[in-house]
């Protein structure tokens, strides 16, 4: 496996200015406010039309840890990580040494001077100003001027990097939501600092920033908020979910939102029930009975929740009972690097259960993506009448993106086939289970139904097409075929694959959150004379344009973020004459791809 | 509605539903089984309630018990789900239509022990069902292991001696906040009947812990949940009569002072005759000490040990529209309307 240890060189020539490209990191501690400092500068960037994307690496802790936010500018557009920074803010104590040794050569480095440590480089500008002075003399409540004293460092980027004042007031603006009190005392800081460096700083580095016009027609965008918003549009009726990171803010931007989009002036109650259950598996559970039900359910969770609801997941799967999970992704296996990103659940959902089980999976690969399949797994769930999981992952669920807007659903609802009395009416001999249109997927009724001939009892053992007990074997094996079946029908109902494929030899398969790091990627290749060909992946099972697409190509490389390549075995499973074709580029260290590696990766192995 | 033939002799209730529309499939359980009595008491109690078995679901875990709901109302639909997740299961079920009534079987292993977390929750969102454990102190289909609810120095053929201390199911649900709480034994047909109809006009969640005799496993006269001892040690608490809402209490029929009577939410109501122990069933510190007291005795005491009608239920909680269920809503009600995605981008940045 190629694991390359790269160090991008990025060393500016004297003298010449660097704009709109390069990474700055904020280094604090959890809990102490930093997330407000972070976000303004990030969206007053956003505001200036420069492409730019935001990383926040936390700690499992809620207060006292240190925690970075690295936000990238990049005039191409590239929104993946890089792993180097030129500038550093360094805010905490306990790393400062670090922070100080990490920045890259030629790059700045500021600093509260309420840290006292002796600066050892000389290869780089260094800045110190007094961080806890602005809040000090603001005012900000004696109790809150520890959470304003980090607008300092944004008011001495602001000046030292040239960034728009009244960008960053707008982003005040909307993290605030118009309050005027709180935007006042964190502009204020953020003001009394800029002047403070505008009167103290003489710069000596190259890196600012300028006005682009890049990032029209783009929204900035958390995937977890984005995939619960467009389960709103989806229709959701029920949700019950369990706390747990990275997945929580799936479930919140439904309960905080909901209201706004589904709640009617004048409505005989609501359209929807939300439960914080007691745990992963009565979460499940509750989905499954709604579902069972008639209704549009969901839950959310990460990998060890997704562990826990295995039992449900088998049951709904053989009784065929829609239901739709969210699996926010994190480093496993057991509690793992709980704060940290991953694509190791791909393997172990897929076959989610005892028995012979396969499950549809939804692979966004945006926030804008998070919100599509928001609302479009509910129409798959209910037409495939079986669970389906969207996987997504703490990068793309958790951290903002610039992503395009979203858009309203393009197709109705799909219900499935679900009878109501009316249309048994009209039937002579309904049975549930029965494959009546030979593309596996039976009939069903939900409780409720008043025709007396609508009942039918869910079970999780054995049964005929009547849903009846059975432990007869041709029972058992004619309906374990039938569900093959509608597994196969399902690929009729996938999103089809994102194809970018120029008649090259060498292709790239990827999906989820590796897409920004890939696409940039292919540039570097493309530039070291490697022309590839991308298939981004958007769902399993497989449509054919996923074989087309290997067949074309002599190699294919499959990136993924786990340690064993785990949807390259699943391709080598469903594609077993083109194994020797598939090779597996797999990193599993926690943190969002960088371009760097899939470069040096693909390079190494095409040595 | 009926599909029942209209026989000379079948006699039908107020629905138009003759006894055998409220049946399910034969039993598969033991002859004698405790369990076999109640399902015959559920079929009795909603024929005589005139309940459409449209408008009730079952549920269940897994064991014998949670077999029994195929043995009842098969025009009801059924749920029999996990080991110890039915609640979950009839939590998430009540979201669809809300107007309609659940009943869910569970046993003792399957209540106390592997669902011990998902009973007690249950009980705290007080979802509007009833809950029958059907407690037999063994485990039936795996072949007579203990259960949690079996007493200390139980002795069983192949398991020895059981060392521990049992779990009471209904001194859990009062520690719960359970709304309606009541023990009954399935050798008192009557009283079970009444308990179930009482139950089932219970806005929120009525449990029943109805000690109901393993005839294979643990029927020796000494232990506690055999027919046996049951008998030899039931003390009802009242004469307890359920009086549908549609029935008028004739004046005089029940003397105060000696009687006591609660309405329930759906204006059905219970008139409780009391007995030797006097007891209240809508005080909690009374039930408790009740329970106390039957311990320290060694007495079976059945009937209602505690009902507070008028607590909200999660239907109620959840603000669900009174009329029209969820399972019922189109897209017109679910999907915002197009303009709605300006808001959403507008949410973002």
């Amino acid at each position: 496996m190629a694991t390359p240890q790269v160090q991008e060189k990025q060393q500016p020539e004297t003298g010449k200015a660097v704009v709109n490209d390069f990474s700055m990191t904020v280094a604090t501690k959890n809990g102490s406010g930093s997330q407000t400092s972070n976000l303004t500068l990030l969206r007053a960037l956003f505001k200036m039309g420069i492409p730019i994307s935001g990383k926040n690496l936390f700690p499992s802790n809620i207060q006292g840890l240190p925690t970075w936010y690295t936000i990238r500018l990049s005039k191409k557009g590239y929104l993946a990580r890089r792993a180097e920074h030129e500038i550093v803010v360094a805010m905490n104590e306990d790393t400062f040494v670090e922070d100080l040794a990490s920045v890259a050569p030629g790059g700045a480095f500021y600093y509260g001077d309420h840290l006292k440590f002796e600066i050892n480089r000389t290869d780089i500008s260094v800045y110190s100003f007094p961080a806890k002075k602005f809040a000090k003399d603001s005012s900000a409540p004696a109790t809150l001027r520890d959470y304003v004293a980090n607008m300092a460092y944004v008011g001495v980027l602001a000046h030292m990097l040239e960034i728009d004042m009244a960008k960053i007031r707008e982003a005040l603006e909307y993290h605030f939501d118009g309050k005027e009190k709180p935007i006042a005392i964190n502009m204020g800081v953020i003001e009394a600092a800029y002047e403070w460096a505008k009167a103290n700083l003489t710069k000596s580095d190259p890196y600012r920033v300028e006005p682009m016009d890049e990032t029209k027609g783009f929204i900035m965008a958390d995937g977890n908020t984005a995939g619960a918003l467009g389960s709103i549009f989806g229709g959701l009726q029920f949700m019950a979910w369990y706390p747990i990171t990275p997945a929580s803010s799936v479930a919140e931007g439904v309960s905080h939102n909901i209201a706004k989009f589904r709640d009617k002036e004048g409505q005989d109650g609501k359209t929807y029930g939300i439960v914080q259950a007691e745990d992963e598996l009565a979460a499940i559970g509750m989905a499954v009975g709604a579902g069972w039900s008639g209704l549009r359910a969901m839950t959310s969770t990460s990998g060890p929740g997704i562990s826990l609801m295995t039992e449900f997941v088998g049951l709904a799967a053989y009784a065929e009972i829609p239901v739709v999970i969210w699996d926010v992704q994190r480093v496993g296996p057991s509690t793992g690097l709980p704060t940290r990103t991953s694509q190791g659940d791909i393997i172990s959902t897929y076959f989610l259960g005892h028995g012979d089980t396969k499950h549809i999976m939804l692979l966004p690969g945006s926030a804008s993506e998070c919100f599509e399949f928001g609302w479009k797994s509910f129409d798959i769930a209910e037409r495939m009448q079986t669970p389906v999981f969207v996987m997504s992952d703490l990068d793309l669920g958790m951290n903002t993106w610039m992503t395009k807007p979203f858009e309203y659903p393009n197709t109705p609802m799909d219900r499935g086939k679900i009878l109501w009395e009316e249309d048994l009416e009209k039937l002579s001999d309904w049975q549930r289970y029965k494959d009546v249109d030979g593309d596996g997927i039976p009939y069903r009724t939900a409780p409720g139904n008043k025709h007396p001939r609508s009942a039918w009892f869910a079970r999780g053992t054995g049964h005929n097409d009547n849903a009846k007990y059975s432990e007869r074997s041709e029972d058992w094996e004619k309906n374990m075929m039938r569900l093959k079946h509608k597994f196969e029908t399902a690929v009729n109902y996938m999103p089809k694959p994102e194809v970018i494929s120029n008649g090259n030899k060498v292709g790239i398969i990827s999906y989820g959150s590796t897409d920004a790091a890939i696409l940039e990627a292919r540039d570097y290749l493309a530039e070291g004379g490697l022309q590839t060909d991308y298939l981004r992946l958007r769902a399993v099972p497989f449509t054919d344009e996923v074989k087309d697409f290997i067949e074309k190509h002599d190699r294919v490389y499959v990136v993924e973020m786990n340690r064993d390549g785990q949807m390259n075995m699943i391709l080598r499973l469903e594609y077993p004459e083109h194994t020797t074709k598939l090779i597996s580029l797999a990193k599993h260290d926690g943190m969002p791809l960088t371009a760097n590696w899939v470069k040096e990766a693909v390079e190494l192995q095409e040595k | 509605m009926t599909e029942t033939a209209q026989m000379p002799n079948v006699q039908l209730n107020l629905v138009g539903l003759s006894k055998n529309d409220y049946r399910g499939a034969p039993t598969t359980l033991c002859a004698g089984c405790g369990h076999n009595s109640i399902s015959n008491q559920i079929i009795a109690a909603a024929y005589e309630l005139n309940v459409v078995p449209e408008e009730m679901i079952k549920l269940s875990g897994i064991g014998c018990s949670s077999k029994s709901p195929a043995y009842f109302l098969n025009r009801s639909f059924g749920f029999n789900s996990l080991h110890g997740r039915m609640p979950s299961v009839a939590t998430g079920a009540m979201f669809g239509d809300h107007r309609l009534r659940a009943l869910a079987v569970s046993g003792d292993g399957d209540t106390t022990n592997i669902g011990m977390g998902q009973f007690k929750h249950i009980m705290r969102r007080n979802v509007p069902m009833v809950y029958i454990v059907e407690n037999n102190g063994v485990y039936g289909l795996t072949k007579g292991q203990f259960s949690a609810t079996a007493e200390k120095g139980l002795r069983l053929k192949y398991q020895g001696l059981n060392p521990f201390t049992p779990v009471d199911v209904v001194e859990e649900a009062m520690a719960s906040g359970a709304t309606f709480v009541a023990r009954s034994f399935a050798g008192d047909a009557n009283q079970v009947k009444a308990l179930i109809k009482a139950a089932l006009s219970h806005n929120g969640l009525a449990i029943l812990d109805i000690i109901s005799p393993c005839v294979t496993f643990n029927n020796e006269d000494d232990s506690r949940h055999s027919y046996g001892w049951g008998r030899e040690h039931q003390e009802p608490l009242h004469d307890f009569t359920f009086v549908p809402r549609e029935q008028e209490i004739q004046v005089g029929e029940f003397p105060e002072g000696t009687t006591k009577t609660v309405t329930m939410h759906d204006g059905a109501t219970i008139v409780l005759k009391k007995l030797d122990r006097g007891h209240d069933p809508t005080s909690r510190s009374a039930a408790m000490r009740l329970l106390e007291d039957a311990r320290n005795e060694a007495v079976l005491l059945t009937g209602l040990i505690y009902v507070e009608p008028n607590q909200p239920s999660l239907t109620d909680v959840a603000e669900l529209s009174t009329n029209r269920p969820l399972n019922r809503m189109t897209e017109a009600d679910l999907r915002p309307d197009k303009s709605m995605i300006e808001t959403a981008n507008a949410m973002m940045f």
